[in-house]
């Protein structure tokens, strides 16, 4: 603005040259006024902890005394420690069974929830209402249904004449029960996500694919399948970023038993740092969740190219 | 484009009447699927209602009763009695609505700042915050722990309030709504003198609601539901809020499930409610955030 033609006065230039820097100075103000209490918080309780945690991971702590810098051993400690190996492969596994079961379940749902019959409103409140359930509300109902002894579940089981099982207390089990009970409450959303989408597939492009004799399996496979890939590949990063974060359920049900049967990583590191007080190297163990995180991320942005949507949704999870 | 609209029409109907030889029953043979599948979803929370309103010694026998023999509010009673748990459900409602109201608040002003105004660092700062949403919670609850602890909030509701008042996710989703709007609505009432406050605060606000309620919706689930933080930052009773109370509250009343079950559904009853009675605006509110943010 400044390098434009001199005016004739060189006073007049001056003011309009200060009114307009003047003015500039206050919207720069009033702007961070805006956003400084965002600022502060999302950048203090993230960025901060971000290299925080990096440094802490480095350190032995134990959330009381002075820590003491110990280099890459709690990394090395990692490798060698059976119960983070476990935890890995508890993760894993559900992480394997939980996104394509909601999936699957989840775009089935929707193809048929798609249609124009009654009661199609209550059928998709049933199926979406156990998603805004708390974990911790879950936990504790499945806890009382699961009860071994006294359990609903077991009656049920036992009037079909098999014979009682252990569930949550179960080493085999246990794991494949949280598993179940995330997929009851998680494929709604699934179902939600591919309702929206399916929307989108073009009416005129399903008429086409008819007019030209394509039959139901063909229409699904050829024309609706395709449409829906991009809304596949989000579940599948945000399926697997909510897996790998599973926390509140195990710790409300298992506390990460019997046996170290469903320890995920998240409890893992919850029980590093705020149960045995080896903070430095809870940290540790969530960087590497944290890396895995951030692989899928990039791995997923490679992928699907620029979407704006990726990174909005990442912050969901994170909670 | 008249022509995609008559031949739109006939798509969305043709089903019925090419369905319409073949069917024999009387409703739509997807029922005999759709009826089972949607009620083993709904069959957990039937049976949480049933078992809160169950005598103990209903529950407490095997077989358990799979219906209860008449309305016993003993467990109601027990909970509401309980010196604890009015408390915890104050504890949440008040993290809640502190959480709801400052990021409506402080997401609309710093996603107008970032729509609507020109500052120096503006693009650094929005990359900034974006990064942010990519770190997951717990590799930032460790730091934030020591960092509420050395600000002395360890214990209080403080903690739990902090931390929550504004998400990047409510300044973006805001910011992007923003950007949507046509300028020319702000700036007229801008020059006539009108100040940036008054103007976000007349004419951009009530322009968006349904930006406003995803925020307001999300952040109400996400608070009320959360347990990780709250069972981190909280040691005392008298601090828990509703899930975390729920979480103790079931070790030490195992023999007494009714009550326990009366207490989660006092916990899940303020979410249930909120979605039954906004359940358009709450499933919008899913997919604008999932698909589109």
């Amino acid at each position: 603005m400044s390098s434009l033609p001199a005016p004739l006065t060189l006073s007049d230039h001056d003011r309009r040259h200060r009114t307009l820097r003047r003015r500039r100075r206050r919207e720069t103000a009033t702007a961070w006024a805006y956003i400084l209490p965002a600022v502060l918080v999302v950048l203090g309780l993230s960025i901060v902890p971000f290299v925080w945690s990096l440094l802490l991971s480095f350190r032995a702590d134990d959330l009381v005394t002075p820590s003491r810098w110990v280099g890459v051993d709690n990394y090395d400690a990692l490798t060698q420690d059976p119960h983070f190996s476990q935890a890995v492969r508890n993760t894993l596994l559900y992480t394997a069974l939980y996104v394509p079961l909601s999936m699957a379940l989840g775009l089935f749902l929707a193809l048929v929830l798609n249609r124009r019959i009654k009661l199609v409103g209550l059928y998709r409140t049933l199926i979406f209402v156990p998603f805004v359930i708390s974990a911790t509300a879950q936990g504790v109902l499945f806890s009382f249904i699961l009860d071994p002894e006294f359990g609903a579940a077991n009656s049920v089981l036992h009037a079909l004449g098999i014979s009682r099982q252990g569930f949550l207390t179960d080493p085999g089990q246990a794991l494949l029960v949280l598993v179940a009970i995330s997929v009851w409450s998680g494929t709604g959303f699934c179902v939600v996500i591919y309702l929206a989408a399916l929307q989108d597939v073009p009416p005129s492009l399903l008429e086409a694919a008819r007019l030209d004799g394509a039959g139901r399996w063909q229409l699904l496979r050829h024309v609706v399948m395709p449409t829906l890939t991009p809304v596949s590949l989000f579940l599948v990063l945000w399926q697997t970023i909510n897996a790998l974060q599973v926390f509140d359920l195990v710790y409300v049900t298992t506390k990460g038993g019997p046996l170290g049967s469903t320890t995920v990583i998240v409890y893992f590191v919850w029980e590093q740092a705020f149960k045995n007080f080896t903070a430095g190297y809870g940290a540790a163990a969530a960087y590497v969740l944290a890396l895995a995180l951030l692989a899928i991320g990039v791995a997923s942005r490679l992928v699907r190219g620029r979407r704006p949507a990726g990174a909005v949704l990442v912050e969901g999870g994170a909670k | 484009m008249s022509a995609t609209t008559v031949e739109a029409a006939p798509a969305q109907a043709r089903p019925a009447p090419v369905a319409a030889p073949r069917r024999r029953l009387p409703f739509s043979p997807w029922h005999l699927l759709l009826m089972p599948l949607s009620l083993l979803f709904a069959l957990p929370l039937v049976w949480l209602v049933l078992s809160s309103v169950m005598s103990n010694a209903e529950i407490n026998r095997f077989p358990p009763a799979l219906w209860p023999s008449g309305i016993d509010l003993g467990g109601y009673r027990y909970v509401l009695g309980n010196a604890m748990f009015p408390r915890w459900f104050a504890n949440s409602l008040i993290v809640s609505a502190v959480a709801v109201a400052s990021n409506l608040v402080f997401g609309a002003l710093g996603g107008y700042a970032f729509a609507r105004m020109r500052f120096a660092g503006s693009r650094v700062l929005m990359v900034a915050m974006l990064a942010t949403m990519a770190i997951p919670f717990q590799l930032t609850m460790i730091p934030t722990f020591l960092i509420m602890k050395r600000l002395g909030l360890i214990d209080t509701l403080g903690a739990l309030i902090i931390p929550s008042l504004v998400t990047p996710f409510a300044v973006f989703l805001l910011r992007q709504f923003f950007l949507s709007l046509p300028r020319e609505l702000e700036e007229a009432a801008w020059i006539d003198g009108c100040s940036r406050l008054r103007v976000l605060y007349l004419i951009v606000l009530p322009l968006s609601r349904p930006a406003l309620s995803t925020v307001a919706v999300l952040t109400f689930l996400t608070t009320w539901n959360d347990l990780t933080w709250p069972l981190i930052a909280i040691n005392h009773d008298t601090q828990y809020t509703l899930q975390l109370g729920l979480t103790t509250f079931q070790g030490q009343h195992h023999t007494q499930w009714a009550a326990v079950m009366a207490g989660n559904v006092i916990t899940v009853l303020p979410v249930l409610l909120a979605f039954l009675l906004a359940q358009k605006a709450f499933i919008q509110s899913i997919t604008s955030s999932g698909l589109k943010g």
